[in-house]
């Protein structure tokens, strides 16, 4: 009997125990998956709940009602890895061996690595919205805000789910507005990129959109340290931003055991190959989706696209056959605008987002790069979809690879970017 | 990918400056594309520089600039002195390697 162990039963962890499931033959293969507990979060909800336009219970389910049969689900906190002897450890001395082993256990926001920001201010005047907590504790600040200086933060990059604070800024300029009191906040976004989001063609847009809602974007913001004194973001260059209320997006980090067991990077992501999602350490372990170290963004759509590709593989893997699928970074996100409208983006590893249309059968065609209401619909799909299909690995009308149908190429520009380039002299 | 000139040298370089061929930097060329952009090199940069160097061809890729502080022993803050402004890009600039990853 062989053993197939996964770490962590969030959405990349969900999905690839009920695919391999059923592919996996019940007396060949056991299969066990372990989490901390058994709260599944539908975590792209968590950015409505701060405007009262989803209420906490449409975003959790108990796990154990996503996982399917023949799947053992145990509960515990992952100590470490020993890859040499193909075990896992959890921190309650319970041990686990292994054939092959797939880590999806995603990336944290981690306040403490930014000095100032657990400390008295935290969710009194600092909020996190990526956490159940933090999301519905800021819903409850908002209720009742006089108004003030409102700072949308991001500490550093890669984060889950990039255009969420982007999401966030511009929701609350259509919540503010709503209660009539959008003269009385100040809205200012401030990023360590150096634009609305990396991609030209897509920060151009986004950039304009936080320009028309009088939202002040301040670039190339590394923060140092929170003054909590004086209410102040300060920068490692010495530039100060105040606040009366701030939205961060603490660091982002992967699991701690991920360092422990000497598989991850700087941020205890896993290292894989970008295209197979096999560990470069170790023949017998991947990591896919937010726990990857692959240059995508840290999405629930990624992770969707990753994980067929990674289904074949595995499946190659063990049969000692070649891996031939070839993941290509695709990502798919659909950017609320507010007031009921959404943007949509789609691009991999080396097609940024364009304009055009996205057919999708029955639902699209979706408009890129544009805010319409259908994509906001889209967004709003994407939940029962998410529970319906995505985890229990039914078919959904989206191809894993991305493909150029309906996108406008546009030319490819020299950037100022860098503020380096000096054409040939 | 284009070719520009720097000083005498020719080189190959991507749409926004950053070099592409790992062998055509030298110590040399540092100087040449750091002057471009107003950085004089001190032993605080090279450094830095070296590290950069050092650690993708290890890696395989551009370090971060937490990735330079933790590993490589350069205070962040140091950083934004040496480089001002846009530091990861600027020190991937004279150290001839890809423009950093940041959120893609």
């Amino acid at each position: 009997m062989k053993h197939l162990v996964v770490l962590g039963a969030g959405t990349a962890g969900t999905m690839v125990v009920n695919r391999l499931r059923k592919r996996l033959a019940n007396d060949e293969w056991r299969i066990t998956v372990v989490d901390q507990d058994d709260v599944h979060n539908y975590q792209p909800g968590f950015l409505f709940i701060p405007f009262g336009s989803y209420e906490p219970a449409d975003v959790v389910r108990p796990r154990h009602t996503v996982i399917h049969d023949g799947v053992d689900l145990v509960f515990g906190t992952i100590d470490r890895v020993t890859t040499k002897e193909s075990t896992v450890r959890l921190t309650d001395g319970r041990e686990f061996s292994y054939d092959y082993l797939v880590i999806a256990t995603g990336t944290s926001p981690r306040p403490d690595q930014t000095p100032g920001m657990l400390g008295e201010l935290w969710r009194h005047s600092i909020y996190d919205f990526y956490t159940y907590d933090g999301a519905v504790s800021l819903a409850n600040r908002l209720s009742d805000w006089k108004g003030g200086r409102l700072v949308v933060h991001i500490v550093d990059m890669p984060i889950k789910c990039p255009v969420a604070p982007l999401e966030f800024a511009f929701l609350a300029d259509a919540f503010f507005h709503r209660l009539g009191m959008r003269d009385r906040v100040e809205i200012c976004y401030v990023t360590p990129l150096s634009g609305a989001f990396t991609k030209p063609a897509c920060s151009q847009v986004l950039g304009s959109m936080l320009a028309d809602r009088n939202i002040a974007l301040e670039t190339d913001f590394a923060v140092e340290r929170i003054n909590v004194d004086d209410k102040t973001l300060v920068s490692y260059d010495e530039r100060q931003v105040p606040f009366d209320l701030l939205v961060t997006v603490p660091l982002n980090m992967g699991a701690d055991f991920i360092g422990r067991s000497g598989i991850g990077d700087d941020l205890n992501y896993v290292r894989v190959d970008k295209h197979t999602l096999l560990s470069t350490d170790c023949d017998n372990i991947f990591a896919i989706g937010d726990a990857a170290n692959i240059p995508t963004s840290k999405a629930g759509s990624v992770a969707h696209f990753a994980t067929e590709t990674f289904v074949k593989n595995f499946l190659a893997h063990v049969a000692g056959q070649p891996m031939t699928a070839s993941f290509d970074g695709h990502t798919n996100c659909y950017i609320e605008s507010g007031d009921g409208k959404a943007v949509l983006i789609d691009f991999n590893y080396d097609t940024q987002p364009l304009p055009g249309r996205y057919p999708v059968p029955k639902l699209g065609p979706f408009r890129l790069l544009e805010e319409t209401r259908v994509n906001h619909w889209g967004k709003l799909a994407f939940r029962w979809m998410y529970w319906n299909l995505l985890l229990p690995g039914r078919p959904v009308p989206v191809s894993a690879h991305m493909s150029m149908a309906g996108k406008t190429e546009i030319p490819t520009q020299p950037q100022e970017v860098s503020h380096a380039h000096h054409n040939g002299r | 990918m284009p070719i520009t000139t720097v000083g005498d040298r020719q080189i190959h370089v991507d749409d926004e400056g950053f070099l592409t061929e790992y062998s055509e930097w030298d110590d040399e060329l540092a100087k040449l594309l750091a002057a471009q952009i107003d950085i004089q090199l001190s032993a605080e940069h090279w450094k830095a520089i070296h590290f950069l160097r050092d650690d993708f061809k290890a890696q395989g890729q551009t370090p971060t600039l937490r990735r330079v502080t933790v590993v490589g022993g350069v205070p962040t803050k140091d950083l934004f002195q040496l480089f001002p402004g846009k530091p990861a890009k600027k020190m991937a600039y004279i150290a001839g390697l890809p423009k950093p990853q940041g959120c893609v």
